[in-house]
């Protein structure tokens, strides 16, 4: 399973394509915060930018918070995220380390779903779909990988 | 949001309060430009001077705001200390996302606060509080604690003035979000007026998008227009400096004081020069792929052996243009420096370089002396210049006082009226020519903005006033129509009629869709006649001699030629702006 990362955020320009994008996309909503990737500037325009996103834990700290299985855990790190079964009660904003989940006016919760919609609209090439260091069962890519640094 | 409405937040600074109002007239001012006017004409008082606490400070954005990619700018609508009359000054930034995810068409500032204060308005807030310990910090200084004090990282946007500001300059800008600028006109000097050192607009909510595919589909389109045409390499890559050399070349570049219209010197800060020796990064502004923003840097030792600091600087060419070749200046690092300065103050940077140039021929000639200047003004020499902004934005003397109300005002005093480089406000960096002048000096806003007189003068070495004139009011009844949505100019090569139409169409703005030409029309009259009923008189217009003096590639400026447009140009304006008549649309959407 891929995972969404942001390997090259020191080329950010700031201007919210991919936040935009993934609350058009997957969420159907205009929006720069109810989307999966977040961006803040890092201390004022002058240092630059940093993207809030999911950092696929796995196991996920959101989806063990989670007392209806709204957020379960996604193979390879992450969470896959049923909102008819949400209550909005808010636990999977608490339980993450990252503040990666954002909780709009009515508790409903937004958060990456390492779809990678938003990867063409970053005009830098900032975003990355990459195969996870975190999956459950290294798939063959990621054995490869493994081969490739073991002394 | 989509509405067929406005939804405008009053605030009054006197008493910390707002009010939520749906004010009529989408499909007949769209928005931006044309909101601005039509706010204007119902909370403004014409009559009134620009500083009465009554007077309205408006923040506009458009239909498409948000929706699609560049369309990312804010109007601001005042009465402009620099005249007294209506005005507008744009910029980017954040604050046009910023808005729109308050759920706001307008914001409209009233009254006068009590003490120095910061208004900070969100989704579901309203604040407005004391501020008096930041009065008399500069714009960095302010930036660095406003961050602090109010949340949003990223997702707000900050509005704020320096000292310029609180001294009521003529020449004062709104910084937006540290490297953009409400710059012309005097906002910042508004803002002042009102004891609003800040504005913090906290963008917090979020919409539900048209449920058809067309919307998606669209965007996705025009996002692939922004992004893969030479819109990134024109605008991202060298970005607006790679003129400097072009207009040189056609000796329509204004160098020192515009004595010249060109110096082989502009290689040592040429676009290139900068981009390869100073460019740190590119930044955007919200909604905007482009990335047209460029900084700089600027390293400086301050104690031996090795004591250094840096800091980042915004550069474009108007910048360069005032800091750089209309000041003689041709280091890179100097002029940096010097817009670093600018910044700091809160000034206009267009303004406070041209008229500091006026200043140091004013000084060549004997007409003022160091008494006034406080600094040995020299063509050439950076340091003197860095002390008189700072004296520019403190109003440190009756004559920078005068100065920061404009250079024609200070010559007017002082003399030197003939060279001082003023059309309407201090001029825009293009030496092209008659059209051009003509434009800035009367223009609307006098930007070179308003219209493309300057491209005109480009390309037509033909002389026919009539002609010349209707490119203008067409051109800029086009471009009144583009900033009431709002886009960003540099997109008016790709944002024309009929994709402007398709966008509108997709958000069911059809009505706007289908009189786009008709809708620029109305636009355009109402913001003449909105300036003209604050006391504009286009035939008491000056181009001072300085202008008929220039030579540019098509030779010596044709001062008959010159009087010809301004005749034609000044009819075409009170025309414009004639009132009302009873059968005429209403800017409220009403006919009758």
């Amino acid at each position: 399973m891929k995972i969404l990362t942001t390997p090259r955020m020191e080329r950010c320009i700031g201007c919210n394509s991919c936040s935009l994008a993934c609350a058009r996309q997957v969420y159907k909503k205009l929006s720069w915060l109810t989307a999966g990737i977040r961006i803040i500037s890092s201390g004022g325009m002058s240092t630059g930018f940093e993207a809030t996103i999911c950092l696929a834990c796995n196991p996920a700290p959101c989806a063990e918070a989670c007392p209806t299985g709204a957020f379960s855990q996604r193979r390879g790190g992450g969470v896959i995220v049923k909102k008819k079964l949400c209550i909005r009660c808010g636990e999977c904003a608490a339980a993450c380390p990252v503040d990666a989940v954002y909780l709009d006016h009515d508790i409903e919760p937004f958060v990456c779903i390492h779809c990678g919609r938003c990867v063409p609209f970053c005009p830098h090439d900032c975003l990355e779909m990459r195969p996870s260091p975190r999956e459950d069962h290294a798939g063959p890519e990621m054995r490869s990988r493994a081969k490739e640094v073991t002394p | 949001m989509i509405r067929d409405h406005f939804r405008v937040m009053r605030v009054d600074l006197a008493s910390g309060r707002g009010t939520i109002e749906q004010v009529d007239g989408r499909n007949t001012v769209g928005g931006g430009s044309g909101l601005g006017a039509h706010l204007f004409n119902r909370y403004g008082h014409p009559d009134r001077p620009w500083n009465d606490s009554d007077q309205p400070l408006i923040f506009a954005v458009g239909p498409l705001t948000g929706y699609f990619p560049l369309m990312s700018k804010t109007v601001c609508a005042f009465k402009s200390p620099y005249h007294d009359q209506y005005s507008e000054s744009h910029a980017g930034g954040r604050s046009a996302l910023a808005l729109r995810f308050c759920d706001l068409d307008a914001l409209v500032i009233t009254g006068k606060a009590p003490r120095p204060s910061c208004l900070a308005v969100g989704g579901r807030h309203l604040e407005v509080t004391d501020a008096h310990f930041l009065w008399g910090l500069d714009i960095q200084r302010v930036g660095k604690r406003l961050r602090r004090m109010f949340p949003g990282s990223g997702h707000r946007s900050i509005l704020r003035i320096g000292p310029a500001g609180e001294n009521g300059s003529a020449m004062a800008c709104i910084n937006v979000d540290t490297y953009r600028h409400f710059g012309r006109m005097g906002g910042g000097g508004v803002m002042g007026s009102k004891n609003l050192k800040a504005i913090i607009i906290q963008g917090t909510e979020t919409f539900d998008l048209p449920e058809s595919k067309a919307y998606a589909k669209l965007f996705q389109s025009v996002y692939e227009k922004m992004t893969a045409t030479d819109m990134m390499s024109k605008y991202h890559n060298l970005g607006t400096p790679v003129n400097l050399e072009a207009l040189n070349e056609l000796k329509c570049l204004p160098w020192r004081n515009l004595k010249q219209s060109t110096d082989p010197a502009v290689s040592g800060i040429s676009a290139e020069t900068f981009a390869d020796e100073t460019l740190l990064r590119n930044t955007a502004c919200s909604g905007c792929p482009v990335g047209c923003i460029h900084i700089g840097f600027v390293r400086e030792q301050f104690d031996d052996p090795h004591h250094f600091f840096y800091r980042q600087v915004n550069y474009d060419y108007e910048p360069i243009f005032s800091m750089g070749t209309m000041l003689g200046i041709t280091d890179k690092f100097q002029v940096l420096s010097l817009m670093d300065e600018v910044e700091k103050a809160g000034l206009d940077v267009m303004s406070a370089g041209v008229a500091l140039a006026w200043a140091t021929e004013a000084a060549e000639k004997g007409i003022l002396s160091e008494k006034e200047t406080l600094a040995p003004l020299v063509f050439g020499d950076a340091k003197p210049y860095t002390e008189a902004v700072r004296h520019l934005g403190a109003a440190a003397n009756d004559f920078y006082r005068l100065l920061g109300q404009g250079a024609l005002k200070a010559a007017d005093h002082y003399g030197g009226a003939d060279f001082a480089c003023v059309l309407g406000q201090e001029m825009a960096g293009y030496a092209t020519g008659e059209v051009f002048f003509t434009a800035q000096a009367h223009g609307l806003r006098h930007s070179h903005l308003d219209s493309g007189g300057y491209a005109y003068d480009q390309v037509h070495e033909d002389k026919d006033p009539e002609e010349a004139v209707r490119f203008l009011v067409q051109d800029e009844a086009e471009r009144a129509f583009l900033t009431s949505m709002v886009s960003c100019l540099f997109a008016r090569g790709i944002y024309k009629k009929d994709l402007l139409a398709e966008c509108l169409e997709t958000l069911g703005y059809s009505v706007l869709a289908d009189s786009m030409d008709d809708i620029g029309r109305t636009i355009q009259a109402l913001r003449w006649r909105t300036r003209l009923a604050t006391g504009y008189d286009p035939a008491a217009v000056r181009i001072p001699k300085r202008f008929h003096e220039v030579v540019t590639w098509k030779g010596p400026v044709d001062s008959e030629y010159m009087q010809a447009l301004s005749d034609r140009y000044r009819r075409a304006i009170i025309d414009m702006g004639r009132p009302l008549n009873e059968a005429d649309p209403q800017p409220n959407g009403e006919t009758p």
